[in-house]
């Protein structure tokens, strides 16, 4: 029966991923028409809803394209090693509390494991092979510079990333992303909901940037900054090659959502509020998953906005920003934190 | 602060270094630039503008079309701001023929000549922003310039290739809301500057992108034969506008913006101050166009078939880019013996590897927006 429940649970998120990544494109394109006084795409559907179907399908019935000098393997290789780590890092974040059926406790969490914390951190990393290896494969030299940009930018953040994460670990205690979530119930000082942005403002606001720079968005998007290197390491892709790049973006930032919200806004509890008080056991597992994905979506928007109001940084003015800004900053983070729970514990 | 740029004698072996073709299929290139870039990493070593890829024998063209012909050929040069063109041209010739344009016409040429610099400007800006990654002020500023074009659509039913004005003066009256529309325009215009400004000049990313990148000193620029916006970003105070005053514009108070570095920061917010000058120009001008009676003259007294005396002129104005002339010699016949434009682009673009060499990839696009380099009149 535990297996069932397992492959309901992974089809379902996957698909649950896919679909909000297929919607964000949609809000993305009128979200900045919004932005800039313009309507955006209305005319497939409601509001232009089914706009990423009409794109999803262009995509599939493209030509598969691959330049003649591109290396075959490498090629075929990058957008898929681009796509799986943005599917399978969502694999330990829980997208709710649990749900009762049947006498049968459900979580709401693909695989609960008690190093959650770090097998995110490693299949993140392994993003940047992707990028690499289209960029590489395709032969071009504006892709190569996209390339050795991204390689370059998000080894950078990964450090201040993972730092960071690191001050949110001594906080907590814990590896365990379910058991995180569930420490951010209650009060904090008496007044504050016990979420982690309030243990850990400075920590936050380097998580933020970070994960802005790892999900190559503005101001970060250089390694496909469009009026200076053509499109950066999807220059030659198309198709549904580039789809891959593409949707894997946005499931990134579906994660990378989901994360922050797990780890600094309370996961699925609201502040002041205990749901499961006065919530049946299946109507409590439904509520908390509706609060995470509200939660998730509000992140998801603030991506939409900065894009498309900042402009984007200068490569030497990323590593300047990542490796003399970032990075003591989060170093100075871990050590306060730690000599607070030190002197406190 | 000397920042030591490294030049192509730094490398024992010279192939080490990639080269980059970048254009002229290029998001940043315009379609009709091309850079040849010797690049070592991101670190441009020197970078070799290639020309031509628009050129259409304007100049050659002129010897084989009658004065009036060759008017809305002036539109194509630069396209962003054809009346500008128009009218220099138109005073060339009248210059050479010796014609007194009635003063009317010449406020009617002046009021149009600064919604079109309005126009450029925002064609600039709106790029530059574009290609340094800020998307939005390009659509608030394009909005406005599409009601500069709506006037100009009214005006005489030309949007962007205006063939405005003939020579000897203008075809027609201003329409007669004209004043109503630009009053409706202006604060919509002022507001779209208002919020580029917000959005842009006190920006943490703008400005870093922007300060101390591609600095020119007063000196190279006067020697390289810069004129307007990049001119004066350098910090020299030329404008044909207030040192060799046509039409109005000794009758108008405006002040000319001056820069100190010759940065694109400096050349942004040049043009940033010369939108707001030229929209006081404009209300002052309107002014002195409601002193002029409706049936006063707009064409002065000029033969049906143009043929001016036997000599040559020169003759200037201050269009968008900077100086933009007409060199024309008449051999008495009705068509021009021989034209030569001398267009802004054209001087400044041959500093281009100067400016660029040893600054990054991303710095050789934002130096190109913000030189506002217009193929058509480069290549003419």
């Amino acid at each position: 029966m535990n297996w069932v429940i397992a492959i309901i649970k992974v089809v379902f998120i996957w698909t649950w991923c896919l679909l909000w990544a297929t919607v964000m494109t949609w809000a993305e394109r009128r979200g900045s028409a919004m932005i800039q006084d313009r309507l955006g795409p209305n005319r497939a559907g409601p509001f232009g809803l089914f706009q990423p179907i009409a794109d999803g399908i262009k995509l599939f019935t493209k030509e598969e394209f691959r330049p003649k000098t591109a290396r075959k393997i490498l090629f075929n290789l990058g957008p898929i090693l681009f796509a799986i780590p943005a599917f399978s890092a969502y694999a330990v974040i829980p997208f709710g509390d649990k749900i009762v059926i049947g006498g049968k406790e459900i979580l709401l969490q693909v695989a609960d494991v008690n190093i959650g914390f770090l097998y995110v951190l490693a299949i993140g990393a392994l993003a940047v092979y992707g990028i690499v290896v289209g960029g590489w494969g395709s032969n071009n030299k504006y892709s190569i510079l996209g390339g050795l940009r991204s390689t370059a930018q998000l080894i950078s953040y990964e450090v201040p990333w993972g730092l960071a994460l690191l001050a949110a670990v001594f906080v907590y205690g814990t590896f365990d992303l379910r058991q995180i979530a569930l420490e951010q119930t209650g009060t904090f000082l008496g007044f504050l909901p016990n979420w982690g942005v309030f243990k850990q403002p400075l920590g936050f606001l380097i998580f933020t940037v970070a994960a802005y720079a790892e999900a190559n968005r503005v101001p970060f998007d250089l390694p496909e900054a469009e009026s200076e290197i053509v499109a950066g390491y999807h220059t030659e892709y198309g198709g549904m090659r580039l789809g891959l790049y593409l949707f894997g973006e946005y499931v990134n930032l579906y994660t990378l959502s989901a994360l922050c919200v797990t780890l600094y806004f309370g996961a699925w509890n609201l502040p002041y509020i205990d749901m499961s008080k006065f919530l049946g056991p299946i109507s409590y597992g439904i509520a908390s998953f509706v609060v995470f994905w509200l939660k998730v979506m509000v992140f998801l928007l603030s991506f939409i906005w900065v894009r498309w109001t900042v402009p984007r940084f200068r490569y030497d003015q990323v590593m300047r920003l990542g490796w003399k800004t970032l990075i003591p900053l989060a170093l100075f983070n871990l050590l306060i934190t730690a000599l607070f729970i030190q002197l406190t514990v | 602060m000397e920042v030591r740029r490294p030049t192509i004698e730094d490398w024992d072996n010279p192939g080490d270094l990639v080269t980059i073709n970048i254009g002229p299929s290029h998001p940043a290139m315009h379609g009709t630039l091309r850079v040849i870039a010797q690049t070592d990493g991101e670190t441009i070593v020197s970078a070799e503008p290639e020309i031509g890829y628009l050129h259409r024998g304007v100049e050659k063209l002129g010897e084989h079309l009658t004065y009036h012909q060759f008017i809305p050929i002036t539109d194509r040069l630069n396209y962003c701001s054809a009346i500008a063109n128009n009218v220099s041209y138109e005073m060339a010739v009248e210059k050479l023929m010796g014609i007194k344009v009635p003063e009317k016409a010449q406020v009617i040429r002046m009021i149009m000549m600064e919604l079109a610099r309005i126009a450029d400007h925002i064609v600039c800006i709106g790029i530059l922003g574009v290609d340094l990654g800020a998307f939005t002020p390009f659509f608030y500023l394009f909005i406005q310039r599409e009601e500069i074009y709506e006037i100009f659509e009214w005006y005489n039913g030309a949007r962007l290739t205006n063939t405005f004005g003939r020579i000897g003066g203008v075809e027609a009256d201003l329409p007669e809301d004209f004043e109503e529309r630009w009053r409706k325009l202006l604060p919509n215009l002022k507001k779209a500057i208002d919020e580029t400004d917000k959005l842009l000049t006190h920006n943490r990313i703008w400005m870093d992108r922007t300060i101390g990148v591609t600095a020119f000193s007063p000196e190279d620029a006067l020697s390289w034969g810069f004129t307007g916006p990049c001119l004066r970003a350098c910090g020299v105070k030329r404008d044909l506008r207030k040192d060799e005053p046509y039409c109005f514009y000794d009758q108008v108070d405006f002040e000319i913006p001056v820069g100190k570095h010759g940065d694109v920061f400096d050349r942004y917010i040049v043009r940033m101050i010369e939108m707001e000058e030229s929209i006081k120009i404009i209300d002052q001008a309107i002014k002195i166009y409601k002193e002029f009676p409706p049936d006063a003259p707009l064409m002065a007294k000029v033969p049906k078939i143009i043929k001016p005396p036997v000599g040559e002129v020169y003759s200037a104005i201050e269009a968008p880019n900077g100086e933009l002339g007409f060199w024309i010699k008449s051999d008495g016949s009705d068509k021009p013996y021989r034209i030569k434009i001398r267009p802004p682009c054209y001087m400044v673009y041959q500093a281009f590897p100067e400016l660029v060499q040893g600054e990054m990839i991303a710095d050789l696009i934002a130096c190109l927006s913000s030189l506002n380099i217009i193929a058509g009149e480069l290549d003419r």
